[in-house]
């Protein structure tokens, strides 16, 4: 993983609550055994026609936003499904963090894992975001404070998400790391899958 | 144990921990049973080829194909193969499975299925056990009294080479249901219920523990049906405390210990429940005798409404708003009576045979509406010999319903099951957003009753005035035995024991 420590970049605005990851990609394009080429798989149902021409008015389809990696949407973003074809399509897209008020559990721990970070920030700062689209925003992972204009808002980032965020550490390399610790605890709790403590 | 009052969650927790999280770790967690399916685990394969890692435990990791497979009977009288992309995503799992030495249930196996079918039906989900599958709804696994939660495929990846998760603990929080449900009102409406009151989001964080007189009267079948959608209520996992019931519907199936085991299993599985007095994050009451027919309006499951209700306004809501458009409706008009086009009975939520058998307790001596396509879909191929061995096909076949092969079909569009533009659908699964079941589809989210009632209406139906009048016609001797008891599939004399074998390989 990439390390991540500050992203500058205007926004796309979104202003949908409870996006489930159904729509930010269809249940169609998981047919793959890829990471890769989920480009257009991103917000398809909402972005494209049938005839594959971009829809007009949908937020990603504006020239205006063409480049920008901030995506602010409403609360509950990435609800449904564990698909993490729904972070890989975000990053295909050229996104690198999404600003929302709230994160679905599964979405959250996914968008970590690769690097996109979710940035969970108070209704104020939120209703300032939505009413300026395309304003430019920093986000400043080490320091955890998104700022824009004059305003600036912590958001909350667990310690060990950020220290993989700057450090680039993927969980699976720290998992490996813990191999005597896993070897010790399956040669205690045996071959039984129930265990109460 | 000690003097700290525990939940059932404490106890599985702790009992789960390699390492302990600190304030800037999270905590090691050991998984016991990791189920595996063809559309989230083909990158987390090739992750640990590119690392040169082995499966660490294929033992404890079980797979299934059931997303991306047709369900459809080809000319041939079997099941049509997978094409393109989706064949691909088959044999990669086939080749996966073989490489790392992992069971597979696949195409053509008798014991294939949907993975949260399957794995309680083989007797692999054990109370006060760690489930995880690259899938939101193996919350499913928790009416056991298992720590069953969904998770993404870099997590399948690293369950695969280390059979541990980074956790963090979730909250708990108590779903208190008491009460005795009335005739006609099933698990399902139970569940749409909860979540039209706490919302999609209502649970984010949380693990949801359900109890109370109204859980513990549950089948097992039935707790699936409830565990199954506590992440549409934004929580990872939902648990039932294991009782009698768990251990009856266990009993004697491949997966589950014997003997001296058994003994010793029952024993620890007793300690589970959580201590009189422990303490929740959060609980909620719900009263189940109040609880009616439920059915969904919108585009998110926390839009349900009773089945007699009416469609709400916005009242400025631009997510309602949202809804009404898409799903073509005017506030303030009721559901009931509306047309349909697709009644699907199946998924993980609601394709077991209890499902089955109250669906047809609809269906028989009845036709689907003309104009309207019902599709049957059972949740394994042990399901499906089952309902043929009682002649469930046949009442469904004779009602003019599709009976299919299993696997997720048309839950979530990803294989030749979809609903056209602009149609509506009364649908037995658990999501209802844009488009879930096809481009431009219409979901209703019911109960097997309220879908089965529907398709033979035509339109949004209730299906306890069907079985009223049926058991009118009864009392006056025209039906004969048309009606009977819904009888629960999930006891230890379940005829679908016989048909079990062992772990494959």
């Amino acid at each position: 993983m990439k390390a991540v420590h500050e992203i500058r970049s205007r926004t796309v605005v979104l202003p949908v609550e409870n996006v489930d990851t159904d729509q930010i990609i269809p249940a169609r394009f998981l047919v793959t055994t890829s990471r890769e080429g989920l480009e257009k798989a991103l917000f398809a149902d909402w972005r494209w026609e049938k005839d594959g021409r971009p829809k007009a008015g949908f937020a990603l389809n504006r020239p205006e936003v063409e480049g920008a990696s901030i995506l602010v949407t409403g609360r509950n973003f990435g609800c449904g499904s564990s698909r993490e074809h729904a972070v890989w399509a975000l990053q295909a897209g050229g996104f690198e963090a999404v600003v929302s008020t709230a994160f679905a559990d599964i979405f959250r721990g996914n968008a970590l894992k690769n690097g996109l970070v979710p940035v969970q920030v108070d209704e104020a700062t939120h209703a300032r975001l939505v009413e300026a689209p395309g304003v430019e925003v920093s986000i400043d992972v080490d320091a955890g404070v998104l700022s824009f204009g004059t305003r600036r808002a912590a958001f909350p980032l667990e310690p060990f998400a950020r220290y993989c965020l700057r450090s680039g550490l993927d969980e699976l390399a720290f998992l490996l790391s813990r191999e005597r610790e896993i070897a010790a605890y399956e040669a205690q709790a045996g071959p039984a899958s129930w265990r109460s403590s | 144990m000690g003097d700290v009052a525990r939940t059932l969650l404490d106890r599985i927790w702790y009992a789960h921990l390699v390492a302990a999280e600190t304030q800037d770790t999270p905590a090691v967690l050991y998984v016991d049973l990791h189920l595996v399916h063809e559309v989230t685990s083909p990158q987390a394969f090739a992750e640990l080829r590119r690392r040169g890692l082995p499966v660490r435990r294929p033992e404890r990791t079980v797979a299934t194909m059931d997303h991306a497979i047709p369900t459809r009977v080809g000319p041939d009288g079997r099941r049509a193969p997978a094409e393109g992309a989706a064949a691909e995503q088959v044999s990669a799992l086939e080749r996966n499975c073989r490489e790392f030495g992992v069971a597979l249930y696949g195409v053509g196996h008798e014991r294939q299925g949907i993975v949260h079918v399957i794995g309680p039906e083989l007797g692999l989900t054990h109370p006060g056990s760690t489930i995880v599958c690259g899938d939101s709804h193996t919350s499913t696994h928790g009416a056991f009294g298992a720590l069953a939660f969904g998770i993404g495929t870099s997590e399948v990846g690293h369950v695969l080479a280390t059979q541990c998760l980074l956790q963090r603990k979730p909250k708990a929080f108590a779903v208190e249901l008491d009460g005795v449900l009335a005739d006609g009102v099933t698990a399902k409406d139970l569940i749409l219920a909860l979540i039209a009151r706490i919302g999609t989001g209502g649970a984010t964080g949380h693990a949801l523990e359900y109890r109370g007189s109204a859980i513990r009267a549950l089948s097992m079948e039935e707790r699936m049906t409830v565990c199954n959608m506590s992440i549409e209520a934004g929580a990872r996992a939902g648990l039932v405390a294991p009782d009698e019931t768990t251990y009856a519907y266990l009993a004697g199936r491949p997966g589950a210990p014997v003997g001296a085991a058994w003994d010793a299993a029952v024993a620890c599985w007793v300690t589970l429940p959580s201590d009189e007095g422990a303490a929740f994050d959060r609980v909620e009451r719900m009263d189940g005798s109040a609880i009616e027919p439920m059915i969904t309006w919108g585009t998110s499951p926390g839009m349900g409404i009773p089945v007699r209700g009416v469609v709400p306004g916005p009242n400025g809501d631009t997510g309602l708003e949202k809804a009404l458009r898409y799903m073509g409706l005017e506030p303030g008009t009721p559901l009931l009576g509306r047309k349909i086009d697709v009644v699907f009975i199946g998924s993980c939520t609601n394709s077991r045979l209890s499902d089955l058998r109250e669906a047809a307790r609809v269906f028989r001596g009845r036709k689907v509406a003309s104009g309207v396509r019902a599709l049957v879909v059972p949740g394994s191929q042990a399901i499906k010999k089952q309902a043929e061995a009682e002649g469930l096909d046949r009442v469904f076949r004779d009602a003019g319903a599709e009976w299919r092969e299993s696997g997720c079909s048309m839950c979530l569009a990803m294989n030749d099951d979809r609903l056209l533009p602009g149609q509506y659908a009364v649908s037995t699964s658990n999501r209802n957003f844009e488009g879930r079941q096809g481009p431009g589809g219409r979901t209703f989210l019911a109960s097997p009753l309220t879908a089965a009632a529907s398709a033979v209406t035509g339109a949004v139906a209730d299906a306890r005035e069907l079985l009223s009048s049926r058991g009118a016609a009864v009392a006056s001797g025209a039906e004969g035995s048309a009606v009977s008891a819904p009888a629960d599939s999930s006891g230890p004399g379940t005829p679908e024991s016989p048909g079990m074998t062992g772990r494959p390989r």
